[in-house]
This record gives C-alpha cells, sequence and structure tokens, in this order.
C-alpha cells in the first residue's frame, strides 16, 4: 500500500515536472525551434547590438549606432546567393515602397549586411544593390570588414552561417527590426514584408 | 561468480571508456558534424550507456535505486520527458552552440533516459515495455516524417537536405525498431517481464524471459 502511494506521488511528480519542463523550455509549447526561440526572446528583451564597423557600396564607413534616433531594418546576406538572399532583397524592396515615402530616411532606413566580406567587396555589393533597387541612401548594402566583429554581430542577431558546401551558405533568414535606441526589437517572416511595412508606419 | 565479477567490471570500464572517448572535442565534432549522427548515434549511445551502467550495478543497488524513484512507471516517464525534450530541435542547436546545454546533454542523456529505463526495464510487464516500445517507435515516425516535409530549415546549425536524410534515417529506424518488438514476441515472449532479482542470484544466469 506504501508502495503503491510512493509510485503515484512519483508518477504524479515526475508528469508535473516533466511537461513544467517541456513547457518552459518551448516558451509555452510555442517554440520548438531555435529560430522560433529567437524571435519570441528578441521580443521578451530587446538585445543591444555591439558596434561593428561596416562598409557599404559606396565605400562609406559606419556604425550601426550611426542609425539612432530612426527605425531600421537589417537583413542578412551574401550577395552570390541565388536562394533565400533573393527573397530577402525583394522583400526589402516591398517594404521600401510600402513605408509611407515621408518616413523614409528621417524616420526609417533599411540596411543589408553581407557575412561573407571576402568574396563581397564593394562591386559586388553594388550590384546587389542595383539587382534589388537599393538607392545606396536609404537602403545600404554593407559588409562587415573584421571577422571578429562580424562573429560578434551575427551572434548578436542570433544569426547562423553555415556553408551549404558548394561553396554557398545556408543562413536563418528573416527581418530584423532594431528600435529607435538601437536596440533589435523584433525578427519577422520574409513572407510578409507588407505587414511589416504597415507595422512601421504606425 | 568470479568470472562474473570481472565480466561486469570489464563491461564497465568498456562503457565507461566510451563515454569519456564519446566526450572527446573529435568524436564530439564527428557525430555532432550531421544531423542523424547528432540524433541517432550519439544520443542513443549516451542513453545506451547509462542504460548499461545502470545493469553493471550491484543487484541490491538497482532494487533500492528503483524503489526510491517509486518504481517503474515513474522511471519510464521520466526517461520519456528527458528524451522528448533532446528530439526538439532547439535543443539539438542549444547543444551546438551553448557548452552548457552540451554538458547537460551528456549528463542527462545516460542518467535521466538510460539509467531510468534500465531500472524499470526488468520490473516492467508485457504493457509497459509495449508503452516504452510503441512510444519510441511513434516518436521516431512522427518527428521523421515531420522533418521529411518541413517547408522549412528546422536547424539553424543543419543543411536543410541533412534534415530530410535525417527525418528518412528517422522513420527507417522507426520500422526496424517495430519490427525487432514484432520480432520479440515470437522469440517466445523476450517482451514478457523478469521476476524482479533475488539478490544473491546472478544476473548473467538467468533465463532472460519468464517461462510463461
Amino acid at each position: 500500500m506504501k508502495h503503491a502511494k510512493r509510485s503515484v506521488a512519483a508518477t504524479v511528480l515526475t508528469t508535473v515536472l516533466g511537461v513544467g519542463a517541456l513547457w518552459h523550455s518551448t516558451d509555452g509549447f510555442a517554440a520548438f525551434t531555435a529560430e522560433a526561440a529567437r524571435r519570441a526572446e528578441v521580443l521578451r528583451s530587446p538585445r543591444p547590438l555591439p558596434s561593428a564597423l561596416l562598409e557599404d557600396q559606396d565605400g562609406r564607413a559606419f556604425r550601426l549606432q550611426d542609425y539612432r534616433g530612426k527605425l531600421l531594418a537589417v537583413e542578412f546576406i551574401y550577395t552570390r546567393c541565388s536562394t533565400i538572399c533573393r527573397s530577402l532583397g525583394m522583400a526589402f524592396r516591398q517594404i521600401r515602397d510600402h513605408v509611407p515615402p515621408a518616413m523614409l530616411g528621417s524616420d526609417f532606413e533599411l540596411l543589408s549586411i553581407s557575412f561573407d566580406p571576402e568574396r563581397d567587396d564593394t562591386a559586388s555589393l553594388r550590384s546587389y544593390g542595383d539587382t534589388h533597387g537599393a538607392d545606396s541612401r536609404h537602403w545600404r548594402i554593407a559588409r562587415v570588414r573584421d571577422a571578429a566583429e562580424l562573429r560578434q554581430l551575427l551572434e548578436a542577431f542570433g544569426v547562423v552561417v553555415i556553408p551549404d558546401g558548394m561553396g554557398g551558405f545556408e543562413h536563418n533568414a528573416a527581418i530584423h527590426l532594431l528600435g529607435r535606441d538601437g536596440r533589435l526589437v523584433s525578427i519577422s517572416d520574409i513572407e510578409e514584408p507588407v505587414v511589416f511595412a504597415g507595422r512601421i508606419a504606425r | 561468480m568470479i568470472m562474473n565479477a570481472s565480466l561486469s567490471r570489464h563491461a564497465g570500464t568498456a562503457t565507461a571508456m566510451l563515454y569519456l572517448l564519446m566526450a572527446t572535442p573529435p568524436l564530439r565534432a564527428w557525430m555532432e558534424a550531421t544531423m542523424t549522427g547528432h540524433m541517432l548515434l550519439q544520443m542513443p549511445l549516451l542513453a545506451a550507456i547509462g542504460f548499461v551502467s545502470c545493469r553493471l550495478l550491484p543487484q541490491r543497488l538497482q532494487d533500492s535505486l528503483l524503489d526510491a524513484a517509486g518504481g517503474a512507471i515513474p522511471c519510464v516517464l521520466l526517461a520519456t520527458f528527458v528524451s522528448s525534450y533532446w528530439m526538439l530541435p532547439r535543443a539539438l542547436d542549444g547543444a551546438l552552440t551553448s557548452s552548457f546545454d552540451e554538458a547537460a546533454k551528456f549528463v542527462s542523456l545516460p542518467l535521466l533516459v538510460g539509467l531510468p529505463l534500465g531500472l524499470a526495464w526488468r520490473r516492467l510487464g508485457i504493457i509497459g515495455r509495449s508503452f516504452v516500445w510503441t512510444n519510441a517507435v511513434s516518436m521516431l515516425v512522427v518527428l521523421g516524417w515531420l522533418y521529411v516535409i518541413a517547408p522549412v530549415r528546422v536547424c539553424n546549425s543543419y543543411l536543410v537536405d541533412q534534415q530530410e536524410v535525417a527525418g528518412w534515417a528517422m522513420v527507417k529506424l522507426a520500422l526496424l525498431l517495430f519490427a525487432c518488438w514484432l520480432g520479440s514476441f515470437f522469440l517466445g515472449g523476450a517482451a514478457a517481464a523478469d521476476r524482479p532479482a533475488e539478490p544473491q542470484r546472478c544476473d548473467a544466469h538467468r533465463p532472460r524471459s519468464s517461462p510463461v
């Protein structure tokens, strides 16, 4: 009898703890992937970002922090990419076209950052920008020249880049929004650029 | 008896060696290089190490551990919950990006999956064992199929085609496990429970199944 009671108690305890642990580790059975977890975590607590030195398609040097006071959309790309980065480029173009023109430059800008600085020189950045209609003023294409800074930046954003074995990369693609205080405040799917633009305009 | 003791000592040494070897950076990197190696080689091996280590413990200790844990059912549940956690794509990514998670994996799979299963296994009746088998099979099939048809990459650390390879491997493994389980019925009720061992009797000399 004592045995049975103990067994029941242990069973209940294990179940409660087990479900609780799974609940906790999946953000309430909502985030089963690292990508979903990253998005949920950023929403909960906006992330500060390191100050990396960037270089755009015209060779101008700047930092993320230079955008303080404005909203900034950030995507990570490499210019030879023919799949997901192309979608990213198109999504950015749609965002740019759907954001109220008065906001562009004054309160909102776009930035595509290459994570392949070795091969993405300013000429490649410029050609990627031209392909997607980036004007190099309100939408810049940039690279991080310093490898260590790039690593820190990717880590802070939670972007994982892995070689695909065919000279290219696979990476988690998303649209990152930096708030006016320079912190990463939200991460959105690339499938809904118009919705994203609508949120910006509000 | 003496031979048995030395045999189990050798087995213990071999298990410990395997564990330590698996924890070395080169072997970890090799097993974790692919999703299939990570999920279907490293993780099951870690759990198996716990299972085997448990069975190498003195009988009396196994019995008292099982009693302390409240019997077979909580043990199986614990193993189910912990193994479910390590099936999550974000747990895989976590293990690759955080050394804390990686250490947690190396500790929890033997200690919280293999060991409790090892403790519970002899006491489980046919229903209990069937639960463990079908749970493993269904978890593998569902997860494997999800990985095969998933329209997105579920692990940031693995390529999308690896996801498909791992998915198919899981489905195949599930079929294999299912076949083994069915086979165990035909091989004279190996799926049935042994009686709780008497402490003075040697495990190795007991028949593997009870004569039902």
